[in-house]
């Protein structure tokens, strides 16, 4: 073999931060060459891609309203991930959290009040909570796997949620389509920049993506986390409570999902729809591990991977670029962004390995 | 070629072996001769390169430069298979065997070309017969005790006939009856022509059996001599490198009050292959180091996870009292709280966190210290302080509290370990093998931070396989075997032969053709 891989002593701290950077480059250089390929100007295309969408400053307010639940969402399954809890049930927390948020807009449609907006966001991380603590409960109690059943109870939590806006909360004046009305103004968020999006959202996230990283650097339970996740024998050595553990993952987790889900439908939208998320609750699982499970990482991915969903709207719209050709790019992205991963525990050698001849 | 004028062609000859890892020269030029027939030991601490030495021997390593001479014939040894087609055979420390597999199914596993099942039951017969290695090869290995399995290994290596058969410390596991048994089939062997590299750090087994030893330190060979016509002091002094410091037992003060009392301990086992604890009753006063022997597998581990907390009773919290309370009900946080410690055997994944550095390992044993934690947070800078207080105090070598645990060599982290529980002033420390895989310098510094201990008025359980050390340190002795526990006894009034005979109980010691222990009854 020409090409191999041999394992590093240590991790390489250089290439922690190179290997992003690598997998742009590759990611740019592949793009090029596919859309050559496919008769496409390669730096039109690019541009469209990453440049375009940021360019004006609602398309910057675009990209902090899709980044928000995906780094908030991607924040709370860290702390699970660390410690081996594989919360994979986001998006039905995210879509519970804004029923009941939601609920709350909905109940109080005809008050006004500066407190509405509050009980909401407590509805939000409330729904979001108890909807995690189902998993919580099936796991610590009957040892039932986590990803199995937080998995399938997200589509219970969509369909719970197509069910409402079909029947009990239509809009009695919304000419039969599913969807709620319109939230009033103090049930929604504030702007905070005229002629874009942006809204309270994403200081929430900003101030979520903070605590994360206070919990984990300096925090007793953020260390306890990590203990359970890298050691299992050593926490149960220490006395750190696995199940104890497993709870506070999955209430923080659906919390957090959960109060993303009210800020979606109480900023972007306005009223709940059977289609609030586009898988945030998903992709914020990518997201997640593309910031390697770091905070301040999981903004930084947060935000790519809304540029590449804002870029490739922008490349269709502009470029005319078939919707599955920015689904390959998407994929070649994320491709890369992981596999440059390999880098980090290995070095790539050239020619035969010393140690395998004889014989 | 061979030295012109040389009595005999060696079987093995070593020539200016070296092979560096980063940062670390793990040989550094040694020459090594082993003569047809010879039982030969190689000496030295953990760490002297014995290790690396027999790996690039036996093909899993290359290396860096020099000259393996087999029969006198230059030879590459590319791997495993190759070291096993020239009649190289190795014994490892630790079995690599299937435990819900029978011992011939584990033998044809381990076996380069394919026998038919048939034939190599046959042939496990005969050979397990000519050396005197009782083995019945269609039992299952879960129900072997150490001393079984590790005939396993022997007949599995002899199936191939080897010329050199290296065997890397074979008596860490056995009771010292066991090990007799082991030195006579050894010494069978060698009197057929088959050479035996014999890796040890017991001084004592080495003169008995070894006509020949090497000594390496720091990756060189330092002394080669006939361990006969040494002392045991003579060679321990060459092995380290200067004087040994004998533990210093000051004699028992009168022991004190109660602090660990177990009483009627009984509990199933939690996994198949596990031992289920038996009416265990003893206590530990204040003062006092109370040791705990046993052949490895005989329900130690259970012991100690219901004596940590790490297994809570269901019922009858009143058969662990600590401190005249019980607490047999309460886990591990709970029992450290009040001032319980513990030492597990396992060091890195159970005892410290490998891929943490020493001042968050600190944290892991130490959270109940003062000004660690307050309000949910951790003072990073009172965990460094602490990290550095274990350091200085232990003389733990490591880069400083910023080290990863696992950089660390097993001695050096064992005594981070155990600085970290002292300096907590425990009421009671429960120390599993505390010098299990360590060098002699540091075995030394722990037994004596140890006794220390104790004498300042805690009780101290010691759990370990190594008979030396429980006779050394601890003032009372117990035997735990197959999950019933011996009454403990003051140390002086026994002797290692009486612990032996304990340890080996029903197991160890049994004669030919293991069947019809299916009657045991849990």
């Amino acid at each position: 073999m020409l090409l191999r891989l041999e394992p590093r002593g240590e991790a390489s701290r250089a290439m922690i931060w190179l290997t992003p950077v690598l997998s742009i480059l590759l990611t740019l250089t592949f793009g090029a060459i596919l859309f050559a390929a496919l008769g496409f100007d390669p730096l039109r295309a690019l541009a469209a891609y990453f440049i375009r969408p940021v360019s004006t400053l609602y398309g910057l307010g675009e990209l902090a309203l899709k980044a928000t639940p995906l780094a908030m969402i991607g924040v709370g399954l860290a702390l699970g991930f660390r410690a081996n809890v594989w919360n994979i049930g986001a998006e039905g927390q995210f879509t519970m959290g804004a029923i009941c948020g939601g609920g709350v807009a909905l109940i109080f449609h005809d008050t006004e009040g500066f407190w509405v907006l509050p009980l909401m966001a407590l509805a939000g991380i409330a729904g979001g909570m108890a909807y995690g603590a189902i998993p919580a409960l099936l796991r610590t109690r009957f040892n039932a796997n986590e990803i199995l059943t937080s998995l399938m109870l997200t589509y219970v939590a969509t369909l719970f949620l197509s069910y409402l806006v079909h029947g009990p909360w239509r809009d009695p004046k919304g000419l039969n389509f599913p969807e709620t009305r319109m939230f009033n103004a103090s049930a929604q968020l504030p702007g905070l920049l005229d002629g874009t999006r942006f809204n309270l959202g994403a200081i929430v996230a900003l101030l979520v993506v903070a605590a994360g990283w206070l919990l984990l650097a300096r925090g007793f339970i953020g260390y306890q986390i990590k203990v359970v996740g890298q050691a299992p024998k050593a926490a149960a050595f220490a006395g750190f409570d696995q199940n104890r553990i497993v709870w506070f993952s999955f209430l923080v987790g659906g919390g957090l999902a959960g109060l993303a889900g009210l800020i979606e439908v109480a900023g972007a939208i306005g009223q709940l729809h059977p289609r609030i998320s586009p898988g945030y609750g998903f992709t914020a699982i990518i997201v997640a591990f593309l910031g390697r499970l770091h905070p301040v990482g999981i903004l930084a991915a947060a935000l790519m991977i809304a540029l590449s969903y804002l870029g490739g709207e922008a490349a269709q719209i502009e470029m005319r670029l078939p919707l599955a050709i920015t689904g390959v790019f998407q994929g070649v992205l994320l491709f890369f962004l992981l596999g440059t991963d390999v880098l980090i525990r290995y070095r790539v050698r050239f020619g035969r390995p010393a140690t395998s001849r004889g014989g | 070629m061979d030295a012109p004028g040389a009595p005999a062609v060696a079987r093995l000859e070593l020539k200016g072996i070296s092979k560096s890892f980063p940062g670390v020269k793990a040989n550094e030029a040694v020459d090594l001769i082993l003569m047809q027939g010879a039982i030969h030991a190689l000496l030295g601490e953990n760490g002297a390169g014995k290790s690396t030495l027999v790996k690039i021997v036996y093909g899993v390593m290359r290396a860096d430069a020099g000259e393996i001479l087999w029969n006198g014939q230059a030879v590459d040894i590319g791997s495993p298979a190759a070291a096993r087609r020239l009649g190289i055979g190795l014994v490892f420390q630790h079995f690599s065997l299937f435990e819900s597999l029978t011992v011939a199914e584990n033998i044809a596993l381990g076996m380069d070309e394919k026998i038919p099942m048939r034939t190599l039951t046959q042939r496990i017969g005969e050979v397990s017969a000519r050396y005197g290695l009782s083995l019945d090869p269609g039992r299952h290995v879960h129900s072997l005790s150490m001393g079984e399995r590790q005939r396993v290994e022997i007949v599995r290596c002899l199936l191939q006939n080897p010329s050199l058969l290296i065997m890397d410390e074979p008596t860490s596991v056995l009771t010292p009856q066991e090990a007799d048994r082991l030195f006579t089939t050894l010494r069978r062997l060698a009197a057929e022509g088959c050479t035996i590299l014999y890796i040890s750090h017991k001084l004592e087994e080495i003169r008995a059996l070894c006509s020949r030893a090497t000594v390496m330190r720091g990756g060189r060979v330092v002394a080669d001599c006939d361990p006969r016509a040494q002392s045991a002091n003579s060679l321990a002094e060459t092995m380290i490198g200067s004087a040994m410091a004998a533990p210093v037992r000051a004699d028992a003060a009168e022991p004190g009050a109660r602090r660990l009392a177990v009483a009627g301990l009984s509990l199933p086992a939690d996994d198949p292959f596990g031992v289920a604890l038996q009416d265990i009753s003893f206590d530990v006063r204040a003062g006092e180091i109370v040791g705990i022997a046993g052949v490895a597998g005989n329900g130690q581990i259970e012991l100690l996870k219901a004596l940590s907390g790490e297994r809570r009773l269901e019922n009858g919290s009143r058969a662990i009292l600590l401190d005249s309370k019980p607490v047999g009900d309460l886990g591990p946080r709970e029992r450290r709280l009040r001032g319980l410690a513990f030492l597990p055997e396992e060091r890195l994944g159970r005892g410290a966190v490998p891929e943490m550095s020493l001042a968050e390992n600190s944290i892991l044993g130490g959270y109940r210290c003062d000004g660690l934690i307050e309000g949910g947070l951790i003072h990073p800078d009172v965990a460094r302080r602490f990290a550095s207080d274990i350091i200085d105090g232990y003389r733990v070598v490591a880069r400083g509290p910023q080290a990863q645990a696992k950089s660390l060599s097993g001695g050096n982290l064992q005594k981070y370990m155990i600085g970290r529980e002292i300096l907590q002033r425990p009421g009671v420390l429960l120390a599993a093998h505390p010098t299990w895989g360590v060098d002699a310098g540091a075995a030394a510094a722990i037994h004596r931070a140890l006794i220390e201990l104790a004498r300042s008025g805690s009780a101290v359980l010691v759990v370990s396989e190594d008979l030396d050390e429980l006779f050394a340190i601890s003032d009372r002795l117990a035997v735990i075997n197959r999950g019933r526990l011996s009454e403990a006894r003051p140390t002086r009034e026994m002797t290692v032969e009486q612990a032996g005979l304990l340890m080996g109980g029903v197991t160890g010691a049994k004669e030919p053709s293991g069947r019809g222990r299916a009657g045991h009854v849990a």
